[in-house]
């Protein structure tokens, strides 16, 4: 299969290479941008029918780099097998659909990943009545695990490493575990712990679940495009980039006016007064201020998607800035 | 003495309520046994999915009377307490569920496109339908019309098909794949019958090719690689292709289920209507289709009710059509957790239009008299 995929890749490159994406999509008016058919947190229609989410606001983000309008952006869903054939086509110009970075889709499916917009990784959620503070004490428990994906071999890892058995229970959707935990017929849920946020926050008592801290893999997860169009991987890069370095100054929506006269070198240059680097990325020059009075920097989507405000409460943890004790990192804006 | 007996009453344990129920309910032991067991489940379950659904529920308001915005106001998530159904995601979701993205503006063009395709039903529902000529041939330019009403020209901007969903999409791709695969699947079955051996051969290769891979496949086929077969410059809509899928997958089993009712039509058919001169066309068209669709009537229902539940794989594809949408909707962090309500709605218009299609068969049965033998034998 992923053979075949490559090959996809390969001749929908053939067929896409004429000319820059960055111009392609100056020239059609609006992004396309490749998001899930619903994930909480990350891309889902609200009320009024539009996208929101850390996800979708990764989209909005490029999108207003480019044309200085969050509007201008069309939403295409995807499921996790039609993703990636979709941007191979060249039917979306990125992808933002929490997707994992690895070797095998970087490199033999001939994308090319831009960045991570959210740390996720395998954890475990269990009812706070177990009175268990860790996953190394879960000895001989019953644990709902989806068959067939990364998270079982992880699971399996975990339990021989620390010399603790478990009994698995397969499952295949999110939905079935969610339902078989709460009825009580396993004692551990376990996959991405921002599914087990979303898990725990549509119990109808979420208090009486708890995601313990363990998180036994690394699942990367940011946008994507294109292998070879170095051009628009740049765009799409630094449009994530600057919402990081943004929420490092300490610009946001709200003060990004005031921002404008700062006597701190990179907030000027971030925000297009001093220096020209929207004209290097062939766009406006106040393509990241922008973004920012738009958008907002990385801090404000989290804490709107996904941050302990909202029903997910998934604090920041990896995602915390890494002068803060996660990993969040960007290369400087010079 | 010739007395005259006057006529009796018939025992009352054969009539009325009363004889009914004996014949029908209670006749020997475990038909007994079984009604009282039918009637206990009944007792258990129906009180308790009407409270669910009607009794303890929230519509629009919960039991403090505020307005739900979103799942923590449910009166059930308020209060443990409260048991019942949270409708008021679908109240809020209402739109979304019925036209998807579809802009507000421009909301009138899909709701023309509803009532004209009740009125495009209308002729066929009704065969006593006054002016049902003029009818017919609404019913025959309808598609043509919705098409341009739905996704602009003639000076209506254009919407893309991206921004449909919901029952639109459902319903576009059900009607189009059902009305399409007829005709299609028509001809199939009378080329693979043909003696005409490229004819044959090729109805045979199409109708074993479709129907040996699942729809799911046609479906990626279609969204995939078609567009890499395209020349480039040529954009294919989303939709269009999905509906290309559909329509083949559909037409494959039309033409076997027709196959098989020319196949119950008996030789001297075919004869007769030869020995009177007939043409190949006018002996299909005149004498023998109408008796053979006659008697598929049920199994064409059949394969177009399972092509209507099927429409909601499009969802692998990245289309959302009704059950996409309500999963959409079970990821937004304002609804999370009303998987029952959102299901249970779902299910409730799938269940409408298949059981009217259902209910439609019957009656056209009823109408042609299916059941009889048709002689000639």
């Amino acid at each position: 299969m992923k053979k075949l995929l490559s090959i996809f890749a390969v001749v929908a490159f053939a067929f896409s290479a004429h000319a820059g994406t960055l111009d392609d999509v100056k020239n059609r008016g609006f992004l396309k941008c490749g998001v899930t058919t619903g994930l909480a947190g990350f891309a889902a229609p609200d009320d009024s029918g539009e996208w929101a989410g850390l996800d979708a606001d990764m989209c909005r983000a490029v999108a207003v780099a480019v044309f200085g309008d969050r509007s201008k952006v069309e939403f295409i869903t995807t499921t996790g097998k039609s993703r990636f054939p979709t941007l191979a086509s060249g039917e979306v110009d990125m992808l933002a659909r929490n997707t994992t970075w690895t070797i095998s889709r970087d490199v033999n499916l001939g994308f090319e990943f831009v960045g991570v917009n959210f740390y996720d990784g395998q954890g475990f959620m269990i009812p706070s009545a177990l009175g268990v503070s860790s996953a190394t004490e879960l000895d001989g428990a019953t644990v709902c695990i989806q068959t067939g994906t990364t998270t079982e071999l992880n699971l399996a890892d975990f339990f021989r490493l620390n010399g603790i058995s478990y009994e698995a229970l397969p499952i295949e959707t999110n939905d079935e575990g969610k339902e078989n935990l709460f009825a009580g017929r396993c004692d551990v849920y376990t996959t991405d712990a921002s599914g087990l946020s979303s898990t725990r926050a549509a119990a109808s008592n979420p208090d009486k679940w708890v995601v313990l801290p363990e998180i036994i893999s690394k699942e990367p997860l940011g946008p994507l495009v294109r292998h070879g169009d170095h051009q628009w991987g740049d765009v799409v890069r630094w449009s994530l980039n600057a919402m990081i370095i943004a929420e490092e100054l300490g610009v946001t929506s709200e003060n990004v006016d005031a921002q404008l006269g700062s006597n701190v070198p990179e907030v000027l240059r971030l925000l297009g007064v001093e220096g020209s680097y929207g004209e290097m990325l062939e766009l406006a020059p106040d393509w990241a201020y922008q973004i920012i009075k738009q958008i907002g920097n990385y801090s404000e989507s989290y804490e709107a998607n996904v941050g302990p405000d909202t029903p997910l409460e998934i604090a920041r943890g990896l995602n915390a800035l890494w002068t803060q004790g996660g990993i969040l990192y960007a290369p400087p804006f010079r | 003495m010739n007395e005259k007996i006057e006529s009796r009453k018939p025992p009352v344990a054969t009539t009325g309520i009363i004889g009914w129920l004996r014949i029908n309910l209670f006749f020997n032991w475990t038909n007994s046994l079984i009604t009282i067991f039918v009637i206990y489940c009944l007792y258990q379950f129906v009180p308790w999915i009407l409270d669910w659904t009607v009794f303890s529920a929230d519509f629009k308001y919960n039991y403090l009377g505020q307005q739900i915005t979103n799942q923590e106001m449910c009166s059930r998530n308020l209060d443990p307490k409260n048991g019942g159904a949270c409708w008021a995601v679908i109240y809020v979701r209402f739109y979304q569920f019925i036209y998807g993205f579809y802009p507000r503006e421009e909301v009138w063009r899909v709701n023309i496109s509803y009532v004209m395709l009740a009125i495009a039903l209308l002729p066929l529902l009704i065969t006593k339908l006054p002016y049902r000529k003029i009818f017919l041939n609404f019913t025959y330019i309808f598609p043509i019309i919705a098409y341009f009403l739905l996704n602009g020209g003639f000076g209506l901007p254009d919407i893309s098909t991206n921004k449909w969903g919901g029952l639109l999409v459902t319903l576009v791709l059900g009607c189009t794949g059902i009305a399409l695969a007829f005709p299609i699947g028509v001809l199939l079955a009378l080329g693979r019958r043909s003696n005409l051996p490229v004819i044959s051969m090729m109805c045979v290769l199409f109708i074993e090719f479709i129907r040996g891979v699942p729809l799911i496949t046609l479906l990626f086929f279609g969204m995939v690689m078609l567009p890499l077969f395209l020349p480039e410059g040529i954009d294919m809509d989303g939709l269009v292709r999905v509906l290309v899928a559909v329509t083949l997958f559909q037409s494959a089993y039309m033409a076997e289920v027709i196959r098989g009712g020319l196949q119950a039509i008996p030789t001297g058919q075919y004869e007769a209507a030869r020995s009177l001169g007939m043409s190949y066309w006018r002996m299909n068209f005149q004498i023998i289709l109408p008796q053979a669709i006659r008697i598929s009537i049920p199994p064409i229902v059949n394969t177009s009710i399972g092509l209507f539940k099927d429409t909601t794989l499009v969802i692998i594809v990245g289309l959302l059509d009704l059950l996409g949408i309500g999963r959409g909707t079970l990821a937004d962090t304002n609804w999370l957790g009303l998987s029952y309500e959102i299901y249970f709605f779902v299910s409730l218009v799938f269940f409408i239009f298949t059981f009217g299609m259902s209910r439609y068969s019957l009656y056209l049965e009823k109408k042609l008299k299916t059941g009889i033998n048709m002689g000639a034998d």
